[in-house]
């Protein structure tokens, strides 16, 4: 019972039912006005023959008189499908005709009788048995009065038959959306159950977990595709916090155990003679601290997305200037060198404070690991195509395998295992970020044929000009 | 003698005014203390001040209200906004408010007496300043030329702005950062000492073939160009 309730809470039952109501009522409609329509026309014609015929007879009787009136009448009568005549006396007592009898005190005045009347014929089996007919009243000179009339056995029958159609029709539709409100609703239900089941799991913790699709790309469909968007973004932001707090703990704990070590120390020192160093190795060693967690909360945020709001359209061309501006002494003191290459005036959609920020990670990185390569190069380049701007920073220095490209994403991941380079292992994840906020990608790859050397492409959607 | 600054601090957490208020004494700042909003309002509308810091989570009244309010009754101390958000659009929002500087917390002490000794400058020394001299170094902004000892030392763009910069603010100290977002117009980290690396090419520039030095390291803070035998400060 309560699972017929909740069908009929179905958004489609409830529809469809509206719409067989709203469709009834007009077929109702539809067929009331065009039986009335065709009846009164055919009252119409039926007045017009029975007035032409009363002129006629009132003709006969003026040429022939009462035998030539009778004679007609008699003729008349005999013919297949006649109309109906009644010649009465001037009391209304019925002389000759097809009637048998006819409601009293129809005869009493001359012209139409307005309404339809009923009358008995000869070929009645029964008294009960009673035909309606429209007819014209003549009086004669003589006081004698004619009765002409036609039966509308034939136009009610008509009516009486559409109407029955009618009925049928609309029982049929009735039982037919029934049925169909059953399919549907019970298809729908169906769905929105296994819905429901797959979302219970979700919220017990299961976020690997799908809403199920048919693969038919109805609006059902397009329900789950959408949310399954949202639970691979929800599940990949959870995850990215899991492996942080996870991380946080493994690499906060080394730092903050120097730090606490250092003050230890200087503590100790009472002579006072280092203490001041030792100090200002703790503000170093927290400023780093704080470098770390600043790259961290900037991360989350640009996954967050909160940043979006401040996006508008960059000349990508003009921060890469700025950058290599930026970083080129840097490079040179080292003995590298940037080479740029960047066409003017190809605009992204982004925020210029990230992608320089971005950018700034790549180039750093890249002076920072392929230092003392043989080959001191450092290319970035921007490309163009249809759909895409590529900027690829791309160096000669040690390169990563193939098989930890995906891993130096990650959050505190670095690869030297000493951690002699400074750096937050913070750098790429946040790269990849701003990737994501830009619905771009970060791609690795080596810079030469034989795998050495990182060659990193920030790919980002391009705006049509 | 100058005239001692006095600022001062609307911050609702009382270790972290204390300890600002005693560094501050120690640099020489006159500091007044206010704990919540409305009082902040209220002491920054009746006294005078060089620098208002103010804390942008405050009891009563946010710190952006209350900047808002004071810019409302025409009232344009520089404002200095500290706060726990550090996102690109706190910034925004909290300049867009009246704000004229912004350090996210957790930040270093020099690097806020930095900032607060700029702002409380600012207010006297005109913006539009077409000359600069510090010593016998000398930059035109109209027609981009440096000068020393009146031979032409020709500098790279950036290195130029650069140099506008410490020389605007010539005689106080500047951070790294404070350098990035004004020479650079960029507010994050730069990992690495790119800074460093851009002010000891420009020293170069402007000192290698010259004496005295101007251009000087500030340790754990920044850097300051100054005239030794000059006593303007």
């Amino acid at each position: 019972m309560s699972r017929i309730s909740v069908l009929f809470r179905t958004t489609a039952v409830r529809l469809s039912a509206l719409y067989l109501v709203l469709f009834s009522l007009c077929a109702a409609f539809l067929v009331f006005y065009v039986t009335g329509m065709s009846e009164r026309l055919l009252q119409q014609q039926t007045r017009d023959s029975i007035a032409a015929e009363v002129t006629q007879i009132a003709d006969v009787y003026d040429r022939a008189g009462i035998n030539g009136l009778l004679r007609s009448l008699e003729r008349r009568a005999r013919q297949p499908g006649a109309n109906l005549y009644v010649i009465a006396g001037p009391n209304g007592e019925i002389l000759a005709g097809n009637v048998a009898a006819l409601q009293p005190g129809l005869l009493d005045n001359e012209g139409w009788k307005s309404e339809p009347f009923r009358y008995r014929r000869f070929t009645d089996e029964s008294r009960a048995e009673r035909h309606v007919a429209l007819a014209q009243v003549l009086v004669l000179d003589n006081g004698l009065r004619i009765l002409v009339g036609r039966d509308l056995q034939e136009p009610e029958k008509f009516r009486v038959l559409v109407r029955q159609a009618l009925m049928v029709a609309l029982g049929i539709m009735g039982l037919g959306a029934l049925v169909i409100w059953f399919g549907i609703g019970r298809n729908a239900l169906r769905r929105i159950d296994r819905m429901s089941e797959a979302s219970t799991k979700i919220m017990a913790g299961d976020l690997s977990q799908r809403l199920p699709t048919s693969g038919s790309g109805d609006e059902f469909d397009r329900l789950s595709e959408s949310l399954n968007a949202m639970l691979e973004r929800i599940e990949k932001l959870n995850e990215g916090l899991k492996q942080v707090s996870d991380n946080i703990a493994h690499d906060l704990k080394t730092p903050l155990t120097r730090l606490r070590n250092k003050a230890e120390a200087a503590l100790a020192d009472t002579e006072g003679g280092n203490q001041s160093g030792a100090l200002e190795q703790i503000i170093a060693e927290s400023d780093q601290l704080i470098r770390t967690f600043n790259a961290l909360l900037m991360i989350s945020r640009v996954e967050a997305g909160s940043a979006v709001a401040e996006m508008s359209e960059v000349d990508l061309a003009q921060i890469v200037a700025d950058c290599v501006e930026l970083y080129e002494p840097l490079a040179e003191d080292k003995e590298m060198r940037i080479e740029a290459e960047a066409a003017p005036g190809v605009a992204i959609s982004g925020n210029r404070e990230l992608v320089s920020q971005a950018l700034g990670n790549l180039i750093d990185n890249a002076i920072k690991y392929a230092e003392g390569a043989e080959n001191p190069l450092i290319r970035v380049e921007m490309k163009r195509s249809d759909r895409h701007v590529v900027l690829t920073v791309a160096d000669h220095g040690p390169g990563i395998p193939e098989n930890l490209r995906g891993e130096v994403v990650k959050r505190f991941v670095r690869l030297d295992e000493s951690r002699s380079k400074p750096g937050t292992g913070l750098g790429l994840s946040l790269v990849d970020a701003v990737m994501e906020m830009h619905r771009g990608s970060l791609e690795l790859s080596a810079t030469e044929e034989d795998g050495r050397g990182l060659a990193v492409r920030m790919v980002f959607p391009a705006v049509a000009t | 003698m100058v005239t001692r600054m006095k600022i001062l601090i609307v911050e609702d957490d009382l270790e972290a005014a204390a300890y600002l208020a005693k560094a501050f004494r120690e640099a020489g700042i006159v500091s007044d203390h206010a704990s919540d909003g409305e009082s902040g309002l209220f002491m920054a509308s009746e006294n005078a001040y060089d620098v208002l810091v103010v804390d942008r989570m405050l009891p009563r009244r946010d710190g952006l209200s209350l900047i808002t309010e004071l810019r409302r009754k025409d009232i344009h101390t520089p404002v200095l906004i500290l706060s726990a958000l550090g996102q690109v659009d706190d910034r925004v929002t909290g300049l867009r408010a009246g704000g004229d500087d912004y350090l996210p917390k957790p930040y270093a002490f020099s690097e806020l007496l930095a900032r607060v000794e700029v702002l409380g400058r600012r207010k006297g020394a005109p913006e539009q300043d077409m000359f600069y001299r510090v010593g016998d170094l000398e930059l035109d902004r109209l027609s981009h030329s440096v000068r020393r000892q009146g031979r032409e030392i020709p500098l790279q763009p950036r290195e130029f702005r650069l140099l506008e910069y410490l020389m605007k603010n010539a005689g106080q100290v500047v951070t790294r950062t404070m350098l990035l977002e004004n020479v650079w117009d960029y507010h994050f980290d730069p990992q690495t000492n790119v800074i460093d690396v851009h002010v000891s090419r420009l020293r170069s520039k402007i000192e290698k073939d010259f004496d005295p030095p101007l251009l000087r390291t500030i340790r754990g803070a920044g850097y300051m160009i100054k005239d030794d035998r000059t006593t303007d400060a």
